[in-house]
């Protein structure tokens, strides 16, 4: 697979398939692991470092469950293609800098991304459509089997696989789940669902990761304790809290539709207008009407627009993609433009 | 209208608590309130998880730590404060004493349960699994006000508990 393949490919996470894909966009699990005795790549020398990317990379290739994926080395890749690749949630914001000795592996399908010397040894990542952290339990799961047979891990009995940062020890797991809750947002009650959230352990983030604000309504939940918990019970744990926010969106929802009818219409509407007449927007004006569309697709207000195309304009029209559509370097202002015009085309009816 | 506590203050906060399957309105005055959040937040265990996160355990000597080494990376235990990140697995066992603590802090835990390399992970499944994904979801449900589902998870919980110390007695 070359790195432009993927753009005539919609990302897993934007596939709108799985359960409960009116509320839920995705559902990841990500296992961090270390290499026995060698040093953590902030800690290892330039020759440990690649002894490590060597070691990783021939594994994968032996595993039978990765024999679809691709290796790509950070230091061979332009700047346009490492964002390209955090647009589509196969990296990291981290991963893309300094990236001497650094690699993604990813799948076919985008399921599957390993990233290789990021703040542990190797973080591996299975991303499922929707609400479904079950299946993809089962696919990191056997990934996981089958590296530490050919790889001998960090790990000890009483505090588990120990990891560059202490948070991470232990199961080395972290659940994420990412949700569309423009209903909770605009009936105001979000602040008091994300500061439950908060008491739990559980730490909210925006739609790209650590450090990003939620934009777009869109809301990623994850575990922070990994330590002490096994593996069925976090997830047991991240699917209880998860199934509370999906009941209480789907009410506020229904009472936007029953009770405040015209300003949802009016809201959702307006935004479909801009989206199909703008011939100049910035990508957070974007994903904020691109989320009143896709409620009015939820709702079915909107009828004639697939869930599937406006999640992918969430993507498409980020800078990097944009960029790669046109494959050349654009300027901020070029972008708003060509933005605009991509977003036109799509939403022709 | 005043508050139904203290009876001085004017009531700005409005409280529904749920006592055997009764639901209570209460409007009280902030400073009441306060109090009153404060104790049904131990009735229903909160208090417990975050004492837990808070549990500081037994002060390091400071001296000591910072001169700690790690024999196989090199890393002190100074530069693991300064970074925040250890430097190999081993640095778990240089820093042994200092990092349970530590640990417990984060996890509220230091026994890790879970999967063992090489191993299947349902080899280690925790007994308690129903009853603690009950106590999670109460703790949301009661966090968002969803008082009638929260009565519901409670008594789901007590119904488990009671089976639980009854097959305890038996035995």
């Amino acid at each position: 697979m070359k790195l432009n393949d993927l753009m005539n490919h919609t990302s897993e996470w934007l596939k709108a398939t799985g359960p409960n894909s009116d509320i839920v966009f995705s559902s990841r699990l990500r296992f961090a692991r270390n290499l026995d005795k060698i040093p953590f790549p902030h800690w290892a020398n330039k020759k440990q470092a690649e002894e490590v990317l060597l070691l990783i990379e021939g594994a994968i290739k032996k595993i039978d469950a990765l024999k679809h994926v691709t290796i790509f080395r950070l230091a061979e890749l332009d700047s346009v293609d490492k964002q390209f690749l955090v647009e589509r949630h196969l990296m990291s914001l981290d991963h893309a800098q300094k990236t001497n000795h650094k690699a993604v592996a990813i799948d076919d399908d985008e399921m599957i991304a390993i990233m290789i010397n990021e703040e542990d040894h190797i973080r591996f990542q299975v991303m499922q459509s929707g609400f479904n952290l079950h299946e993809a339990w089962e696919i990191i799961n056997k990934i996981d089997d089958s590296l530490s047979k050919e790889l001998t891990f960090a790990f000890q009995q009483d505090w588990g696989y120990l990891t560059a940062c202490p948070t991470n020890a232990g199961t080395g797991m972290r659940g994420s789940v990412m949700l569309h809750l423009p209903a909770l947002v605009m009936t105001r009650q979000i602040d008091r669902v994300l500061a439950a959230i908060a008491k739990l352990s559980f730490t909210t983030r925006g739609l790209y990761g650590e450090g990003t604000q939620a934009t777009g309504n869109c809301f990623q939940i994850s575990n922070q304790v990994s330590l002490g918990h096994s593996e069925d019970e976090i997830i047991g744990n991240i699917n209880g809290i998860i199934r509370q926010i999906i009941d209480q969106e789907n009410q506020a929802r229904e009472i936007m539709v029953s009770k405040n009818r015209a300003v949802l219409e009016d809201r959702v509407n307006r935004s479909l207008g801009i989206l199909k007449s703008a011939r100049i927007i910035s990508s957070q004006e974007t994903i904020e009407l691109l989320s009143m569309v896709r409620l009015g697709c939820d709702t079915g207000l909107i009828k004639d627009i697939d869930r599937r195309r406006v999640n992918e304009l969430f993507i498409t029209t980020q800078p990097a993609h944009l960029q790669k559509i046109e494959d050349k370097k654009l300027t901020s202002e070029e972008r708003d433009v060509k933005r605009a015009e991509l977003i036109r085309s799509k939403l022709k009816i | 209208m005043f508050c139904d506590i203290c009876g001085k203050n004017a009531a700005t906060v409005h409280l529904t608590e749920i006592i055997d399957n009764q639901m209570n309105e209460l409007h009280l005055c902030e400073e009441c309130a306060r109090k009153k959040s404060e104790e049904m937040e131990q009735q229903f265990g909160l208090s417990d998880l975050l004492a837990g996160m808070a549990e500081l355990g037994k002060p390091v000597k400071e001296k000591e730590a910072v001169h700690a080494k790690c024999a196989n990376c090199g890393l002190t235990y100074a530069d693991f404060k300064k970074i925040g990140r250890l430097g190999c697995g081993e640095c778990y066992d240089a820093f042994r004493k200092y990092l349970g603590p530590l640990l417990k802090r984060i996890h509220g835990s230091n026994q890790h349960v879970g999967k063992v390399p090489g191993k299947s992970a349902r080899v280690v499944k925790p007994k308690t699994n129903d009853l603690q994904d009950l106590r999670t979801k109460l703790q949301l449900a009661v966090e968002v006000e969803a008082f009638e589902e929260a009565a519901k998870i409670r008594d789901q919980i007590k119904e488990i508990e009671q089976k639980q110390a009854k097959e305890a007695q038996e035995k």
